[in-house]
C-alpha cells in the first residue's frame, strides 16, 4: 500500500529513527511499501523509512536511473552507517518531504558505508558523486534532518569553491557526470 | 511586487516587513541582496489593499530610512518555480559586455535564465568579473557549449554544466 508522506512543518521528521533489530516478515513488509510509496511519487531517487511515519533506520536508494552516474543499482539499507567522508561538492536537492523547493546543499564526494540487507547480512560500499549524495541525503532523515536544514547560499559559496575544488584530487576522482554540479 | 532600494544599514527588512505585516500583507518569494552599497528588495507582497494603500504603509518608513520603492500589480503567483538544468560559470577580466556576450549566445539556443548573480572580484587594477547562472535548457551540454566556444577567445571563460536536482 502507498503511504502518505509527511511533509514539512510536520514535528515528526525531526525525530531520530532507532536500529532495526528484528530482520522478519514484518520488516520485508514495510520495505514493500516504502518502494511502492518512492515510486508513486515523483521520481525520487530514495526515500527513508521516517518519510512515511516508520521510525526505523531503513533507507532505499536508487540513482541507476539517472544516466552517466556511478551507481550500486537498487539498493535497500537497513541501519546504515557512514564510516568515511571525502571531499566536497555542492549540489541541488529537494525532497519528497519538502514538495516544491529545492536547494544547494554541501555534501561528501566519496563515502564508505555500511549496512544491512534485508534479511540482515552485512553490506559495504565504497560510493561517490550521485550515489554518494542520495545517500547521505537519506541518512539525514533517519537522525531527524532535512535537506533544508543544509541548505547554503548560492551567492556565497560558490565560484571559488568550485575552482579550488577542480584542482583537488576529491574533485578529480568523481566521474564526469557523477557530481550534481550545482 | 514591491521594488525597494535605498543605502545599506541593519534594520531595513524589518522595517519593511513589520509595515507590511501590520497592514495585513503576505510576502512570497523575494530576492533580497546588498549591491554595491545598496540594499535591494523585490518582493512578492499580496493583500486586500489596493496599490495606493500600500504606498501608504510603505511611505512612512521609506522617508525614515532614505528608501525608494515601486509597486508593481504582478501576475503569477506562488508554487510556479521552474527547476534548473543547466549551471553556467563566467569568469573573465572585467571589461564591458560580458553579460551581454554570454547570455546573448544562450539565449540563441532558447536557454531561459531563472538566475543570474554576478560580482566584481579582484582590484581595482585587475578587476574580474564572476558571473554565475542557473536555467532552463532543452539543448545538450554539448551544444550549449558549442554556442559559448566563440568566447574564450575574447578572454572570457564559460563553464557550463548540468544541474541533476536529486530529489530523494
Amino acid at each position: 500500500m502507498v503511504r502518505d508522506i509527511l511533509k514539512l512543518p510536520d514535528e515528526r521528521l525531526k525525530q531520530v529513527s532507532t536500529e532495526v533489530v528484528r530482520f522478519d516478515a514484518a520488516l520485508r513488509f514495510a520495505i514493500a511499501e516504502l518502494e511502492e510509496t518512492r515510486l508513486a511519487g515523483p521520481a525520487a531517487v530514495g526515500i527513508a523509512a521516517p518519510q512515511i511515519g516508520w521510525f526505523e533506520r531503513v533507507v532505499i536508494v536508487d540513482v541507476s536511473t539517472k544516466k552517466g552516474v556511478a551507481n550500486h543499482g537498487h539498493l535497500i539499507l537497513v541501519n546504515p552507517e557512514i564510516e568515511h567522508w571525502e571531499g566536497y561538492d555542492i549540489g541541488r536537492e529537494g525532497c519528497l518531504s519538502v514538495p516544491d523547493y529545492t536547494g544547494n546543499v554541501i555534501r561528501a564526494t566519496r563515502i564508505r558505508l555500511t549496512a544491512q540487507a534485508p534479511d540482515g547480512a552485512p553490506l559495504s560500499f565504497e560510493m561517490e558523486g550521485f550515489e554518494a549524495r542520495a545517500i547521505q541525503h537519506e541518512l539525514d532523515h533517519l537522525d531527524g534532518t532535512l535537506f533544508v536544514d543544509r541548505v547554503v547560499s548560492r551567492r556565497t559559496d560558490l565560484f571559488q569553491r568550485k575552482v579550488y575544488a577542480n584542482k583537488g584530487a576529491a574533485k578529480s576522482a568523481a566521474k564526469p557526470g557523477a557530481g550534481s554540479g550545482a | 511586487m514591491l521594488t525597494l532600494v535605498g543605502e545599506d544599514r541593519p534594520g531595513i527588512v524589518a522595517r519593511v516587513t513589520a509595515a507590511l505585516t501590520q497592514a495585513g500583507c503576505n510576502l512570497g518569494e523575494a530576492s533580497m541582496i546588498r549591491l554595491g552599497g545598496s540594499f535591494t528588495i523585490m518582493l512578492m507582497v499580496s493583500g486586500e489593499g489596493s496599490t495606493a494603500d500600500l504606498e501608504g504603509v510603505l511611505a512612512p518608513v521609506a522617508t525614515e530610512l532614505g528608501l525608494r520603492f515601486h509597486l508593481d500589480p504582478a501576475g503569477g503567483g506562488l508554487h510556479r518555480h521552474l527547476v534548473p538544468n543547466i549551471q553556467v560559470r563566467v569568469m573573465g577580466a572585467d571589461r564591458a559586455g560580458i553579460v551581454a556576450a554570454v547570455t546573448g549566445a544562450l539565449a540563441q539556443t532558447g536557454f531561459n535564465i531563472l538566475e543570474l548573480e554576478s560580482d566584481v572580484a579582484g582590484d581595482a587594477e585587475q578587476p574580474v568579473y564572476i558571473m554565475q547562472i542557473q536555467g532552463c535548457s532543452e539543448q545538450t551540454v554539448e551544444a550549449l557549449r558549442e554556442a559559448v566556444s566563440g568566447l574564450r577567445s575574447q578572454g572570457i571563460a564559460v563553464d557550463i554544466a548540468p544541474v541533476e536536482t536529486l530529489i530523494g
